[in-house]
């Protein structure tokens, strides 16, 4: 099979007792140094092959913006390999990450922060150009940037406007050219539609298919909202407390979720029309803390399903049908039935 | 059905460096006791406008211009800010999008609550503490007791969002306006926040205007619904009406744009184009740039907000035939 | 499927660049120019700010005599009084000093060293200071420590005291002076710099040119210094006002310039020692015009203030 991108079991911890004076805590009455770490993605594997949308959903704090972030080398992972094209790139140095930068690209969520303000569109677009020498002169690089803006739907004679002269939607245009412009084979987005009017969402959304087709993109797509993927992805993987629960096509999680929690994500979509939200049963409390891990599955405190395994073992990841993968130890696992 | 609110040819402007924008350009709606109605529309709307309009909160260099707000008979615009202080915060209440910054870090839950049992209220201490245990069970934090005295850092979103719901409660308000409440918060909380909303709305039998930019949230839980476009009604109605007779194009495609979970279909329906510049609306029909219905009228033609059916206002020249 | 490439899309637009009459243009019709206009007291400090560079520039041209130069002083003109006090004083429009010398050709003389020292100063401790707080903002780490516990130190000193202990261990003179205001001032500038530079660094935008690949330096220098640069303008022109206020408050306890080049806050000192023996002119004079200078500057400034800073709208 030919992976594009391909993650085995991704962990990032953020340190919050980064000094020697933040890591010493007074308990019982005795100093003592403790260390404290959000574990924010915890043991994450997915591969995404060539054309292919890949999708990570998840509620915020699940982990899945710092699992791209991760993956496109903005932060360092903490264990795991990341391969692109079959190269592992999990501990290059940024001079060796260079010749990947221009493959692998990314489309940030908010369009009011993703662009520098002090930038013309012009030369936001013509930077990474430049830098990557994709054109030989600045007056080849102006006319990819256009070419590159007309592309998107923002017409050349924008392009000497700063950023604040654009709407949101128009913005995540520029954003969208931005990550175009060094011809890449695979694209990061972090939630590129949240930020935006439905109307808008739906334009950029399309947008994004029909570059796809067009440029043979693969996309790993970042989204809090399973509605907003559908149309978009191919596989999708749900996220919670740093993992993975389950992973399948869109057909098999939209038509035969497994997980209580994607259960859950799907009960609680509010739907024209119709009473979903409205009759959605809830989930017993919050979020656990990504400082202090569960034992078991962590998702048991919130479970409405829960048997006694889960609060002490975590549950391992099956395949329920083809391609179809639940962590959940409500599934009893082929060899085991 | 008797109307608690009734807002006519309200119009607020904001006098910019650039120039003019009719935020809220003339609009007519009213609000019956004991019924939800939700505001939709895009960023730019002008609904949230509307909202804090109705509470005066408008602070320069914006200004009601005209109009009249009409809360059980009385015309609010004539009212002082003296006078405003009274209602603002009893009569009518209202809740923000972001539960992080609407509660003061610095205080307790408590004494949030309190705040307004001691200006709106005469109860005494004892009475107040049992009504802010009783507010708090009431929007579903466990352990009340002991949570009172916490202080809002200690609460997740969803959890001060409710907190924010409880002290909006605690005077039994007539009105509650509610501008996104829960746009900041994820959809399983959201669906828990709403459904608490809603019970709670019907159990004191109050009103309340869901202002919200996402069309299903209204229509699981609205009973009418007003569409805005540029600071104007374009379409209002019973939910149902809205959901499966809408006749605005504005409308529709709002409704048509929304990615729906059963649906197969591989491209999803667009509004062309975006929202007008503020400065510079198109003459006729805001809406016309972008509409895929529009004629050689509605380009220099403002329609006229006008009663369609009974109960079914709108405000466009050649209203779209037959059914969703 | 390779020809499909975004470089195979070709566009046929040529752009067309601004002239600069039409960029003169956009800034008349800008908000900024509009609150300008319709500012007094940022209008009343620019003209202030124009007088005072013009008579830096232009003064010696019409000034009745060089103080500088010795032999064009003369001792029986010592202690005149201003022209509106002594009606036969028709040359010393207000008065001389102690050894003929005319207070006015003195004053434009001496506005010339102090705002030469002013604005130098600032230019040297922004330029130290906004480099140190770029760094110690971007990287972070045993850097950033240092270079703040430094600065932590120094601020919890007086930093007047700092710059006569500094004046004191150099001695006078001009570049000495440029030197201890550059040790003194850098720390405002590195604080601020470092504070907008940690806000500016969690951008979505700087991740993007993390993203391209983009070394950190061309990082801070092309997408952080913009965008930390409007607070740095703000704090600037204040700082030009609170230099020349430290330097001629060093001037005049004789820590400052030289005899030979002497800056307004020497005039002061000059004439102190006849203040109240009725020949107040030769130290009101300098003294006022020092006041006027910063004056001009902070109505300038707190007008930037404003325009920059959204929060306070």
């Amino acid at each position: 099979m030919n992976f594009i991108l391909d993650v085995k079991n991704l962990e990032k911890r953020f340190e919050l007792t980064s000094g020697f004076l933040n890591s010493l805590t007074f308990k019982n009455g005795k100093l003592t140094k403790e260390k404290k770490a959000v574990h924010a993605v915890n043991g994450v594997s997915f591969a995404i092959k060539k054309g292919e949308v890949f999708s990570l959903v998840g509620e915020s704090g699940c982990g899945k913006s710092t699992t791209a972030r991760t993956v496109i080398k903005l932060y360092e992972p903490n264990n795991g390999e990341i391969f692109f094209e079959g190269n592992d790139i999990t501990n290059i140095s940024r001079k060796e990450m260079l010749k990947y930068r221009s493959k692998i690209q990314m489309i940030f969520q908010d369009p009011y922060a993703s662009l520098n303000p002090r930038q013309k569109v012009i030369d936001i677009i013509m930077e990474p150009i430049l830098f990557h020498k994709l054109a030989n002169s600045k007056q080849e690089a102006e006319q990819k940037a256009f070419a590159v803006l007309e592309k998107v739907g923002i017409r050349p004679e924008q392009a000497y406007r700063f950023p604040h002269q654009f709407s949101g939607g128009q913005r995540q245009r520029i954003g969208i050219a931005r990550a175009l412009a060094l011809e890449p084979e695979l694209i990061v987005a972090d939630e590129p539609v949240s930020a935006l009017d439905v109307s808008i969402q739906a334009q950029i959304l399309n947008l994004m298919m029909d570059l796809k087709e067009e440029l043979n993109l693969s996309y790993l797509f970042i989204a809090h909202d399973l509605s907003v993927i559908k149309h978009i992805s191919d596989r999708i993987g749900v996220m919670y407390l740093g993992k993975i629960v389950e992973t399948g096509t869109t057909e098999e999680i939209f038509s035969n979720p497994k997980h209580p929690y994607t259960k859950a994500l799907l009960e609680a979509l509010p739907k024209i029309n119709g009473k979903n939200m409205v009759d959605f049963k809830g989930l017993k409390g919050e979020v656990q803390s990504p400082i202090n891990l569960p034992k078991g599955c962590y998702f048991c405190d919130r479970c409405n399903e829960s048997l006694d395994i889960c609060h002490h073992t975590i549950p391992v990841e099956q395949e329920i049908t083809k391609d179809h993968y639940v962590s959940c130890h409500l599934y009893k696992g082929k060899d085991n039935e | 059905m008797e109307k608690l609110l009734e807002v006519k040819n309200l119009k607020t402007y904001f006098h910019t460096f650039k120039g003019v924008v009719k935020a809220v350009d003339g609009v007519d709606f009213y609000v019956n006791k004991g019924e939800i109605l939700g505001i939709v529309g895009e960023s730019g709307g002008g609904k949230s406008i509307t909202g804090f309009s109705l509470i005066k909160l408008i602070e320069s260099p914006g200004k009601i211009e005209t109009g009249e707000i009409l809360f059980e008979g009385n015309d609010l615009v004539k009212y002082s800010e003296r006078e405003m202080s009274k209602i603002r915060g009893k009569d009518i209440v209202m809740i923000f999008q972001d539960p992080m910054t609407s509660l003061n870090p610095v205080y307790t839950i408590k004494q949030q609550i309190e705040e307004s049992l001691i200006l709106h209220t005469n109860l005494n201490k004892k009475e107040r503490h049992e009504r802010c245990v009783e507010l708090l069970k009431d929007v579903g934090i466990p352990n009340p007791e002991n949570r009172l005295t916490n202080y809002p850092h200690q609460f997740s979103g969803g959890m001060r969002q409710r907190v924010v719901i409880a002290i909006a409660l605690a005077v039994n308000p007539k009105l509650i306006i509610a501008d996104e409440p829960t746009t900041a918060l994820d959809v399983t909380i959201q669906a828990q926040i709403l459904k608490l909303m809603t019970e709670l709305v019907k159990k004191q039998g109050c009103s309340m205007i869901l202002i919200t930019h996402d069309l299903a949230v209204v229509s699981e839980i609205a009973d009418r619904i007003n569409v805005m476009y540029c600071g104007k009604i374009v379409e209002s109605s019973k939910v149902s009406t809205i959901m499966n007779h809408c006749k605005h194009p504005y409308t529709r495609g709002l409704l048509n744009s929304i990615p729906d979970i059963k649906d197969n279909k591989d491209r999803l329906e667009t509004i062309d184009g975006i929202v007008p510049n503020m400065f510079k609306l198109p003459k006729g029909c805001n809406f016309y740039p972008r509409c895929n219905k529009r004629m050689e009228e509605c380009e220099n033609k403002e329609p006229e907000y006008r009663e369609y059916k009974e109960g079914h206002y709108i405000s466009c020249h050649y209203p779209i035939e037959g059914e969703r | 499927m390779e020809n499909n490439k975004a470089s195979n899309i070709k566009s046929s637009f040529v752009p067309k660049k601004k002239t600069f009459s039409e960029k003169f243009d956009d800034f008349k019709k800008s908000e900024g120019f509009y609150n300008y206009k319709k500012s007094k007291s940022a209008i009343a400090g620019t003209i202030i700010i124009i007088f005072i560079v013009g008579v830096a520039l232009l003064g010696p041209l019409f000034t009745v005599q060089d103080p500088y130069d010795i032999a064009s002083l003369s001792l029986m003109d010592a202690y005149r009084a201003p022209s509106f006090m002594d009606p036969d004083n028709t040359q010393f429009l207000l008065g001389t000093d102690q050894q003929g010398r005319d207070v006015l050709s003195a004053i434009v003389y001496g506005s010339r060293v102090s705002l030469y020292i002013g604005i130098v100063a600032t230019l040297m401790a922004s330029v130290f200071g906004i480099t140190l707080g770029l760094i110690s903002g971007y990287y972070g780490g045993k850097v950033e420590s240092i270079i703040m516990r430094l600065a932590d130190i120094q601020l919890s000193f007086p930093s007047l005291l700092i710059a006569l202990f500094l004046m004191t261990i150099f001695g006078r003179g001009v570049t000495n002076i440029l030197l201890a205001l550059l040790l003194v001032g850098w720390v405002k500038y590195a604080r601020t710099v470092r504070g907008a530079t940690l806000s500016v660094k969690s951008s979505e935008y700087i991740e993007a040119a993390r993203v391209i690949g983009l070394p950190s330096y061309r990082i801070i220098i092309k997408h952080i210094l913009p965008n930390v640069l409007t607070s740095i303008v703000v704090l600037s022109t204040i700082q030009i006002g609170n230099f020349i206020l430290t330097e001629a408050t060093l001037s005049f306890l004789g820590l400052g310039v030289p005899v030979t080049e002497p800056s307004l806050g020497m005039l002061c000192s000059n004439g102190f020692v006849v203040l109240f023996s009725g020949m107040w002119w030769v130290t009101v004079f300098p003294g006022l015009y020092i006041m006027l200078i910063v004056f001009g500057i902070n109505l300038l400034g707190d007008f930037l203030r404003d325009e920059f800073n959204p929060k306070l709208k």
